[in-house]
């Protein structure tokens, strides 16, 4: 009695639904922080992934589907991420997540979206453990640390002629990873580590800028984000320390400098998001994004439209595969993983087994005078498994 | 590393810790001053202060394109920041704490704890809405300005400061002169005047008081003003100091703080000055302990670094509540047995 009322319901309520709408709807989800200290970098991630959906939406049509994007906060932390991801999973409509910012949220949440085979496509996370899970979900666009750490290291001894460097990290499972990535390669270098610690703090400083002060390194390392390491630079320059100080993709926000002010002078960072000056097919994207959004794009924009359109070329293999009706989620994530991105603004994106980049690049910047400038460009592969 | 490399450092590291210190021991008065009176931990104290920054911020940047004094932007700051904060800690008492004044001690502890984090996200939205998270102080050309060390532009009392390790810059400097002004007229106001006076009496008994013709409720609000127009001011100078606040940014020192307060022996006002002083000083010494540990070739100390500046203060605490359970400078209260 009660099954039959049930199933009528279900069979109605299908019923109403397809009448309501002939067309199916895909979503896309990003999963970035969108507000709090790093909601800069997260609200580019989301605007560029929105351009993308906005260019394949009426592709998506022809093939009678609606596609658009919906936006998740995981504030840069690991707990409301992973709970975005369980609310993402449960929406069976999302088919693929681009995100996030943070390895220390991806590591959680792609875990979490596993279960239910939602692909994930990263445009920033750089921890080596992301991918090194070997999850089938996970996959990402950009270089590794233990291809950025190791070019910071020989950018400081070709470029800098460090012998010293004094090393600090966020304690997050980013910066301290970066962080050891550089020391090893420094090691290997024969560089003096003066001195190697993590911090928490957000405002006080002043015991390591003692400490760099007496141990005189040649440069600074800081594997950080860039809420922390502008306050960081601000009192370092303050207490008239002007060594150069060199950091990874966490440092790449216009941000550094309102924070940082004058102190974010002679500062270096490797990143794996490049600058619109380094993409020739940037141009046109970079306009539309102002357009859109009112604002320039930066390094993680262009990645998050990037990896949204490697998304959903991995959706449309995967409706082709399934002639053209909608593909299960678990078919999403397998042709998400074999996808041959192309016209893509960083070149051509295909994953190896664990869903790195096979060939990615790093770029290196700096910032005098509020300015941003492209330094040098290094290709980097995918370590073999 | 040799003595005469290291005496400088040593030197500069306790007076930041000193400067920090000031900071800690605004703050803490702001959390005395209201256990003193109504044996109460007012756990919204730390979002009364961020508030404070967040009014400095604003006063700043408003000004910041305008001609005007350096000095009187700041002076300016500080006062908008002590009536905006003052108000604010009069009206979470009104709101949060008087109708629970006959409840048991937890409840309005609790409450304490819950008005400071709807204080926090109020915070954040009220600065979300403008798009700002991190607030970046927009202070006036030259205040960071150093007293300086080695350059040869310095004075030579500059020069002779930097070679024994004191280095400062013109809003240390500037924070010190404004927490002395505000110790001090705390000091004259609690123990010299008549309304002193007459919170003193609130504090040691609220019916006698209220008996002998006091407004037990009137003192109560106005020792909430103090309090929060104090932390208002520790506010400005956290900004001073540290160039950025957000509105998360008031727990860890407001934690800090209140273990200054015990430390010093809660209820006592110079008890949280000397509580605050030694814990930036302490601070400051654990931040930089792995390297005395590289030094004295103690290598189990290399393991210490900036990240256990805080535990440092805590089991400070610990110690004192052990072998002084009053703290520092606290006295035990027999007469309430």
């Amino acid at each position: 009695m009660k099954k039959t009322s049930i199933l009528a319901l279900t069979l109605l309520g299908s019923l109403t639904l397809g009448a309501a709408s002939a067309q199916t709807t895909i979503k896309i989800a990003t999963l970035s922080p969108l507000s709090g200290g790093q909601s800069d970098l997260g609200t580019q991630i989301k605007n560029g992934a929105q351009l993308a959906v906005n260019e394949y939406a009426s592709q998506f049509k022809r093939l009678g589907f609606d596609l658009s994007l919906v936006g998740y906060d995981d504030q840069a932390d690991p707990a409301t991420g992973t709970a975005a991801a369980r609310k993402i999973a449960a929406d069976n409509s999302i088919l693929a997540v681009v995100g996030t910012l943070n390895s220390g949220v991806a590591i959680p949440s792609s875990a979490a979206l596993a279960p239910s085979h939602v692909a994930m496509v990263s445009p920033a996370n750089t921890a080596n453990q992301v991918t090194d899970r070997g999850l089938k979900n996970m996959n990402r666009i950009v270089a590794r640390d233990d291809a950025q750490g190791p070019a910071g290291a020989n950018f400081m001894v070709s470029k800098l002629k460090v012998k010293s460097v004094y090393l600090l990290n966020d304690k997050t499972a980013y910066g301290e990873g970066l962080a050891a990535e550089v020391k090893k390669a420094l090691q290997a270098k024969n560089v003096k580590i003066s001195g190697d610690e993590g911090t928490e703090e957000k405002s006080d400083f002043s015991a390591i800028i003692q400490k760099i002060k007496l141990t005189k390194p040649d440069a600074i390392y800081f594997g950080g984000i860039y809420n922390q390491v502008g306050v960081f630079l601000k009192q370092l320059r303050e207490q008239g320390v002007t060594i150069p100080v060199v950091g990874g993709d966490g440092l790449d926000s216009e941000q550094m400098v309102t924070i940082g002010g004058k102190g974010s002078d002679n500062v270096f960072y490797t990143t794996v998001a490049a600058p619109a000056e380094a993409l020739p097919a940037a141009k046109t994207v970079a306009n539309n994004y102002s357009k859109t959004f009112g604002k320039d794009i930066q390094g993680f924009g262009l990645f998050g439209y990037d990896a949204a359109k490697v998304t959903l070329q991995g959706v449309l293999a995967a409706i082709k595969a399934n002639g053209n009706k909608l593909p299960s989620r678990e078919q999403v994530e397998t042709a998400v993983r074999k996808v041959r991105a192309t016209g893509l603004l960083s070149g051509t994106v295909q994953f190896n087994s664990v869903g790195d980049r096979q060939s990615a690049k790093m770029y290196i910047m700096n910032i005098n005078n509020g300015k941003f400038t492209l330094d040098s460009t290094i290709s980097v592969k995918a370590p073999t498994q | 590393m040799d003595f005469a490399t290291l005496a400088p450092f040593l030197v500069g590291v306790i007076v930041s810790g000193l400067v920090l210190g000031f900071v800690y021991a605004i703050i803490a008065l702001g959390y005395t001053m209201v256990y003193g009176v109504l044996q109460l931990i007012n756990f919204a104290h730390s979002e009364v202060f961020v508030t404070g920054a967040v009014v400095g911020f604003e006063v700043f940047r408003v000004l910041g394109d305008s001609p005007m004094n350096g000095y009187l932007k700041l002076l300016i700051a500080l006062l908008a920041a002590m009536l905006v904060s003052g108000l604010l800690n009069v009206l979470i008492e009104r709101l949060a704490y008087r109708p629970l004044r006959n409840a048991p001690r937890l409840v309005p502890l609790i409450t304490a704890i819950g008005v400071s984090l709807i204080l926090q996200d109020l915070i954040r939205i009220i600065e979300g809405f403008q798009g700002r998270f991190d607030l970046t102080y927009r202070l006036p050309e030259g205040f960071s300005t150093s007293f300086c060390g080695a350059e040869s532009s310095c004075a030579p009392i500059g020069k002779f400061l930097g070679t024994v390790g004191i280095q400062l810059q013109l809003k240390e400097v500037m924070l010190v002169v404004v927490s002395l002004i505000m110790l001090g007229g705390l000091n004259y106001l609690v123990n010299y005047t008549k309304l002193g006076r007459a919170i003193r009496a609130v504090a040691q008994d609220r019916v006698t008081a209220g008996l002998m013709g006091i407004d037990a409720n009137g003192i109560i609000s106005l020792t909430f003003l103090i309090g929060g127009a104090l932390g208002g001011v520790s506010g400005v100078l956290f900004g001073l100091k540290f160039g950025t606040v957000n509105a998360y940014s008031g727990f860890d020192p407001g934690i800090v703080a209140f273990t200054a307060a015990v430390l010093g022996g809660i209820g006592s006002i110079p008890g949280a000055v000397l509580g605050g002083l030694v814990l930036g000083v302490i601070q400051n010494l654990i931040g930089v302990t792995n390297i005395l540990g590289n030094v004295l070739g103690l290598a189990n100390l290399g393991v210490i670094d900036s990240s256990y500046q805080r535990i440092g203060a805590f089991l400070v605490l610990v110690l004192i509540l052990i072998f002084k359970p009053t703290g520092l400078l606290g006295r035990s209260n027999t007469e309430k047995v």
